[in-house]
């Protein structure tokens, strides 16, 4: 079960697809040259092989447990944590000032393919840790950056996310937990759950950030501020270890990611209650930002959050693929098609694996570029000089992170399921391995928004809203980088392309009328309807734009050296591939567009009320 | 003290090695290269006596094509602190090698030469020995241990019988063997300050070493492939093939 870190790959789309050289050129991003960013992927490869990889399947099988109100993290993960931190590899997208390496997040999204295809689980940590520093710097006061951000920044204590409650999962307007303000801080109270890396023993502190609601506060998201509440309190010393009172109240069982602790964490349940604290009940935390405001914080790194799921779900699925890979070159079964008194072959030579291997191959590569592209965009739209292109590449984040979660764990969750197709029966048992990548992909598209909410994401905020000005502006972005394609023998991907482009631009403009119509409510509703085949779409469209310039690229590349490079050679075969078996179904998207919404808006939900 | 370590960009362990169609060499180009495994064993044994205490600088010089500053850096991003590319597209034989390594040892007096003992590539476990000949050094090959003590170094050899020890005076030449250490992983932040390290660049005449090449190569042929066993049903007829086919009893 072992995993090669697709370097070459990645370094070809940060450099050829993403424009690394772009993403130099902004403010403070000198230093990410090729080479550099080369020697960082390559020895990025090296924990994640060496480091990672090999512990992915004892978090699997041992997964974490609870003892005596402790998560403990199965055996190895201590070590690989403290190797990882060692590395510095926490800090890389983050400030110098606060120990970071300031490095782009074009080269972080490159990076982190690397991470959570070797151990999911485990990135889990780093991950979450990430979106809280993230959250902290953009809104918290200074005194909270300096008390909070280095030691997260380093990766000595780790951040984690409390949204969810029993009653508010993708509905977060339903938050029930209490903040009241006590002195110079709050008390919560109240029990989150699905709290990833809620607790457990690979740092010495653990920062939550905790949506929680004010008793005066106004009913809804209006009304739902943002704390800071960490595990462990400072004592007089200012040393933190003061247990602060969130009680770990029981871990989940979950299909897959077995090695990352899911808890419950009860806040003021009144075990741990502190020195400081020991007449009123609640845990001790610190508010970001202004009160009433901390939905509006969270959206800001939801675009980050969104964009690492999708990494994770396209990242899972490279290393299925690979499995399959290698599985398909040693398993030999049945003879040659054309040669039936033959010699037995290995399975890669009958064409339906070969059908199945290409379909991942395709779909994962053409996934990968375009998360980098999504990066490279992050980094554009903050730092660019020109008001004009950080405008235009904020409009590229906005269409692009919906797409990028929604698309890359859906194709992801199709392509883990070929994977363990190709193992056969192999497949379906777990000592192939394949398995655990089948169940510990399958949380991608949900979590983080699940891709409904993607959809509708991409429909609402990022069509509706501006009546489709953002998804214009990239349609015709996209057009243009297809006059870049420049080859005869690529002139019919070109041509693929542009009808795709069409294709999106006439289902904005049905969604558009639809929703526009005099009986508002009920179009929104046909509008809801055919969002997820309007997300897929634009999918599509996307990977094949991809995959045309990777194509054209590697012809390039080709007609300097004769061709002598089998990596360029794969690329034209992967987009040939792709054009002819997943580029027909924006037909197939465009049509279920114009036909289906009533079908499914306008169903009466009696059809569900007897099952029979 | 001062330590030079030489070190080899060879074909990454992990890639199946293959013949060039015309038999002249094994394919190299758009092959994953990385530095040899037994250089960077020699590469972490410098960085460890200079965190000692022991060494001030530690300096990491490759000779080859201009590709071989990568592995150059990849020696400074563990920790070294600066480098020497001798640049040259000639392919190189080890007593060249040993040649240009002496030059380049002599003019930065260093105490202490660390090699690899041999290069994964084509194993010819020679330039230490050679370069300890020319230099006329105590040399220590296949050293699985050194400690630095005020006469030189006190080094632990694996040879055939088992383990020697043995005490040799500075400066030294010792090539290191597998045990000797396990390398570490590069921080970050140190790959990034390698890429501000400086690598000199110098060319085999301006050391005035003749690089020209004493051996031939007549053809590179991949090893023969080995035929599927058999199972035999007795002791009785292994020992009638033993003896009549293999004929070796």
């Amino acid at each position: 079960m072992t995993y090669t870190a697709p370097t070459r790959d990645l370094l070809f789309s940060t450099v050829h697809l993403a424009d690394l050289e772009g993403v130099a050129a902004l403010p403070g991003n000198a230093d990410a040259t090729a080479d550099l960013v080369e020697a960082i992927l390559r020895e990025a490869a090296k924990i994640g092989e060496e480091i990672l990889a090999p512990i992915n399947r004892s978090g699997d099988i041992n997964g974490v447990k609870l003892v005596d109100g402790q998560v403990q993290t199965a055996a190895g993960w201590k070590e690989a944590y403290a190797t990882f931190i060692e590395g510095g590899w926490n800090g890389l997208p983050f400030s110098p000032d606060r120990g970071g390496q300031g490095l782009p997040w074009l080269v972080a999204t490159a990076i982190q393919e690397i991470w959570h295809a070797s151990n999911m689980a485990f990135s889990l940590c780093t991950l979450l840790t990430q979106g809280a520093i993230k959250a902290i710097e953009l809104h918290g006061s200074d005194q909270q950056k300096d008390t909070f951000m280095n030691n997260m920044i380093s990766g000595i204590w780790s951040g984690t996310m409390n949204l969810t409650e029993a009653d508010a999962g993708s509905d977060l307007a339903a938050v029930k937990t209490r903040a009241i303000a006590d002195g110079d801080h709050y008390l919560i109270s109240g029990q989150k759950i699905f709290i990833t890396y809620g607790d457990h023993d690979l740092t010495e502190n653990i920062i939550h950030l905790v949506l929680a609601r004010l008793p005066d506060a106004p009913a809804g998201v209006k009304g739902i501020s943002l704390f800071i509440v960490p595990k462990f309190l400072p004592d007089e010393n200012g040393k933190w270890t003061v247990r602060n009172d969130i009680e770990t109240i029981s871990l989940e069982h979950k299909l897959g990611i077995h090695g990352s602790p899911t808890a419950t964490l009860a806040y003021g349940s009144g075990k741990y209650r502190s020195d400081k604290n020991q007449k009123k009940t609640g845990a001790i935390g610190y508010l970001v930002g202004q009160e009433n405001h901390g939905m509006s914080y969270m959206f800001t790194m939801m675009n980050v959050a969104r964009l690492a799921v999708g990494i994770e779900g396209n990242g899972v699925a490279d290393r299925a693929y690979q499995q399959s890979v290698r599985f398909a070159n040693e398993r030999v079964q049945g003879t040659a098609i054309e040669n039936p008194k033959g010699a037995r072959v290995t399975i890669v030579n009958h064409p339906d694996i070969k059908r199945m291997l290409m379909l991942q191959k395709c779909r994962i590569e053409a996934l990968r570029s375009l998360g980098l592209v999504l990066g490279a965009s992050f980094d554009k739209s903050l730092k660019h000089p020109d008001q004009e292109v950080r405008t235009f590449n904020q409009a590229m984040v906005e269409i692009l992170t919906p797409i990028a979660k929604g698309y890359m764990t859906e194709m992801g969750l199709e392509n883990v399921s070929i994977a363990l197709q190709v193992h056969g029966g192999m497949g379906f048992i777990e000592q192939t391995g394949v398995a655990q990548h089948y169940r510990d992909q399958r949380i991608t598209p949900i979590y983080e928004g699940t891709n409904g909410i993607q959809a509708l994401d991409l429909v609402g905020r990022k069509l509706l809203r501006d009546q489709g000005d953002m998804a214009r502006a990239v349609i015709e972005h996209i057009g243009k980088e297809m006059e870049t394609v420049h080859h005869t023998t690529l002139s019919s991907m070109r041509a693929q392309v542009t009808e795709g482009l069409n294709a999106v631009e006439q289902s904005m403009n049905t969604i558009l009328k639809m929703a526009s119509g005099d009986t508002a409510g009920v179009d929104m509703k046909q509008a809801a309807a055919i969002a997820d085949p309007y997300l897929r779409l634009w999918g599509t469209v996307m990977c094949g734009w991809q995959l045309a310039k990777a194509a054209s690229v590697a012809m390039d590349f080709i007609d300097l050296d004769d061709g002598g490079d089998p990596f360029y050679r794969a690329k034209i075969e992967t987009a040939k591939f792709y054009f002819a078996y997943e580029m027909p179904k924006v037909a197939y998207h465009q049509a279920v567009i114009k036909q289906s919404a009533n079908c499914i808006a306008n169903l009466d939900t009696a059809i569900f009320e007897t099952l029979q | 003290m001062k330590i030079l370590v030489p070190v080899k960009r060879v074909i990454d362990a992990n890639i199946r090695v293959r013949v060039k169609p015309d038999q002249t060499g094994v394919e190299t180009a758009n092959v994953k290269m990385a530095m040899n495994p037994f250089c960077e064993i020699a590469v972490e044994q410098a960085l460890r006596l200079k965190e000692a205490g022991h060494a001030e600088e530690v300096i990491i010089v490759s000779a080859g094509p201009e590709k071989c500053q990568e592995t150059i850096r990849t020696g400074l991003a563990m920790g070294a602190d600066r480098g020497v590319h001798i640049n040259t597209e000639t392919t190189l034989e080890p007593l060249a090698i040993a040649k240009m390594i002496k030059a380049v040892a002599e003019k930065e007096s260093a105490d202490l030469v660390i090699l690899g003992k041999q290069a994964i590539d084509d194993d010819n476990n020679q330039t230490g020995q050679m370069l300890a000949a020319i230099m006329q050094r105590p040399l220590g090959s296949y050293i699985s241990k050194i400690e630095k003590n005020h006469d030189g170094f006190a080094i632990t050899r694996e040879i055939d019988a088992g383990l020697e020890k043995l005490q040799i005076t500075s400066p030294a030449v010792v090539t290191t063997d597998l045990r000797l250490n396990e390398p570490r992983y590069a921080s970050l932040p140190n790959i990034m300050k390698a890429k501000k390290k400086p690598i000199d660049i110098v060319t085999p005449e301006q050391l005035g070493v003749d690089i020209s090449n004493r051996i031939e190569v007549l053809q590179v042929t991949e090893p023969p492939t080995r035929d599927a066993g058999v199972m035999v049903s007795s002791a009785a007829e292994l020992v009638d093939k033993l003896k009549n086919e293999a004929k070796v009893i």
